[in-house]
């Protein structure tokens, strides 16, 4: 095979080619990356993401600080009463309604890796299939847990002083994530099925903002009227607030947090497989 | 179909639709293990759907294929453990590093935590990349970008190359050292298969050609063959003097039968069917003192073959192109 004349210039990009030789002659020849292995180099992509475009976490952690402050001070005396009172009664409504505006991200992210090359690399590689989608979820989970953290941390610096301490926050932020990682699965589904990131980013909220502001976050469910406040108390995520709230000041109840684990099944059983076949075959 | 050792890739009546659109329509192919092999068509010809379906990424719907003994559809994992893809087709990750995505792609094949990053400085190295190695990839120029595509689909060693389109959109400087990569790839017993619109990129680097178009296979052959399929080539003769073209140009009628006077004066050309008449007539001319500075046996470039073979030329398809690569 002729490769042209040797000039000078030329001569540089032979040593190159040398280095290239020799480089695929070195190749190891490693057995199979394991379920495990590729879940958890997917979920370190995940949180490599988080470090490269901190912006997107910013998006999402901009609307609910605005929101505790807002709902705090502007309305907190209004609805009940005193502002101390609605902000502890709030924070940890504030902490789901943070957390699950992040999963919206989750499906925008498989969106917007769909637009590009690197998913059919992916796709060819001879890894566990579904591996790709599960470990950007555990990588997402950092996210989840940053959004959670930026509220406790906020609500602390307002005087938030939880009864069941340290232990009962960090169980409520547990919730909060395990619900969050079966919801994200339904926005991965709407990811993969939608055509462009900005799509799945207005379906997502149309979705998730309703859900939130439906559910008693905000408000007690007995000033609703009465159809209103049938929907809110079956909301999966009034179910969640309460729960959090409950494991905040060690008041929980265990049939609420069953009902939120099992939701999170229920989501992860249904669209996880969803999102799987919709990923191979798109 | 039996299987064959000597093939890395046989495929057999392959065929897939988009909707009402027949993509790939029937397509047989038979590429030989460690050679390059060109897949040439324009865009939207079915060159991409074929390579999709080859690498797994697609189900045929009519046909089949095998890739270095293993079916496409019913052992898609064996021929994924064994190719890798490059190109248009599968990028790298924009919001990484390169010296992450490398890493990223080492784990996935395999390899350990240390492993992987020793293998990604190596890469890195080798491609000249080090210096950008911390840098995000959204930042890198189009070179350096199928730089890392070609290092990311070996970082183990595949047994066949999927490069589509690997030097589109590069300026000269870029395409000829993604070239020399490839050479090196193929002179080290890698099997490439490599699809290209560029007729010149085919006949640069591969040693056989399929011509797609519209979803069909419609020449297959070395560059030369379909060179020479389309009509003999021509024998150029640049002259050190061009007061001495009417000698020459009798010589060369003699010897070659036709002549052609080109534009620039010390230049003359003739049609040839053999190129040892050729050289028998360049000995005359020298023979008889017509001093020669230069000259070429030409063969009709692969622009021509295609026009040839189709009957339209390669970019007036480009418009009609349907490649909608789902």
């Amino acid at each position: 095979m002729s490769t042209g004349p040797a000039t000078p210039e030329r001569s540089a990009e032979q040593i190159e080619t040398q280095a290239v030789r020799r480089a695929l002659t070195s190749a190891p020849r490693p057995p199979r990356a394991s379920a495990l292995a590729a879940t958890l180099a997917f979920a370190w992509r995940g949180m490599l993401k988080v470090k490269h475009v901190p912006e997107q976490l910013l998006d999402v952690t901009i609307t609910p600080v605005m929101f505790v402050l807002m709902f705090t001070y502007l309305f907190g005396g209004a609805i009940a009463g005193s502002t101390g009172e609605y902000r502890d009664y709030i924070l940890p409504g504030i902490l789901v309604m943070s957390v699950l505006f992040t999963t919206v991200y989750s499906g925008i992210s498989i969106n917007t890796d769909l637009t590009k090359g690197v998913v059919h690399r992916f796709r060819s590689l001879p890894i566990w299939r579904p591996a790709p989608l599960v470990g950007a979820l555990l990588g997402d989970t950092m996210r989840y847990l940053l959004a959670g953290l930026v509220i406790i941390v906020l609500g602390l610096i307002l005087g938030f002083r939880p009864g069941a301490g340290p232990l009962g926050v960090i169980a409520a932020l547990a919730l909060v994530i395990i619900f969050s990682f079966g919801l994200s699965w339904v926005f991965t589904t709407l990811g993969l099925l939608l055509r462009s990131p900005n799509a799945v980013m207005n379906a997502g909220f149309m979705a998730i903002f309703p859900l939130t502001f439906l559910s008693n976050v905000f408000v007690e469910p007995e000033t609703l009227p009465s159809g209103l406040e049938a929907f809110v108390e079956i909301n999966p995520i009034s179910i969640l607030a309460t729960a959090s709230r409950g494991l905040m000041e060690g008041n929980a109840e265990a049939s609420d947090i069953l009902i939120v684990l099992a939701v999170a099944a229920a989501l992860t059983a249904i669209f996880a497989p969803i999102t799987t076949r919709l990923y191979r075959t798109r | 179909m039996a299987a064959s050792p000597n093939l890395a890739v046989e495929a057999s009546g392959l065929g897939k639709s988009f909707g009402d659109v027949r993509a790939v329509d029937g397509v047989d192919l038979g590429v030989r293990r460690g050679s390059v092999y060109g897949v040439l068509g324009p865009n939207g010809a079915g060159k991409t759907t074929t390579i999709r379906i080859l690498a797994t990424l697609l189900r045929p719907d009519a046909g089949s294929a095998r890739v270095l003994g293993h079916d496409v559809v019913t052992e898609a994992d064996a021929v994924r453990g064994l190719i890798s893809l490059t190109g248009q087709l599968a990028s790298v990750d924009d919001d990484l590093t390169g010296w992450e995505n490398l890493v990223l792609i080492g784990r996935l094949v395999g390899l350990g935590r240390s492993g992987a990053k020793a293998r990604a400085g190596e890469l890195l190295e080798a491609f000249g990349l080090e210096e950008a190695a911390g840098r995000l990839v959204k930042n890198y120029s189009g070179g350096m970008r199928r730089r890392l595509d070609i290092a990311a689909s070996i970082v183990i060693t595949p047994e066949l190359m999927f490069l589509d389109e690997p030097t589109t959109g590069l300026d000269p400087r870029s395409r000829n050292l993604v070239w020399d990569i490839i050479r090196a790839l193929a002179g080290e017993g890698a099997t490439i298969l490599l699809c290209t619109q560029y007729l010149e990129e085919a006949d640069q680097l591969a040693e056989g050609i399929a011509v797609i178009d519209r979803g069909r296979v419609i020449a297959e052959g070395t560059p030369g063959q379909l060179k020479a399929s389309v009509g003999s080539g021509a024998l150029q003769v640049r002259l050190l003097d061009p007061e001495q073209r009417p000698q020459a140009e009798r010589l060369l009628s003699d010897e070659l039968g036709s002549v052609h006077l080109e534009p620039d004066p010390a230049l003359l050309s003739s049609p040839i069917s053999d190129s040892e008449r050729a050289a028998e007539a360049v000995a005359a001319l020298t023979r008889s003192g017509v001093g020669v500075a230069a000259f070429s046996l030409g063969q009709p470039s692969l622009d021509e073959v295609f026009l040839a073979l189709t009957g339209h030329s390669a970019e007036e398809q480009d418009a009609a192109a349907e490649e909608q690569a789902a």
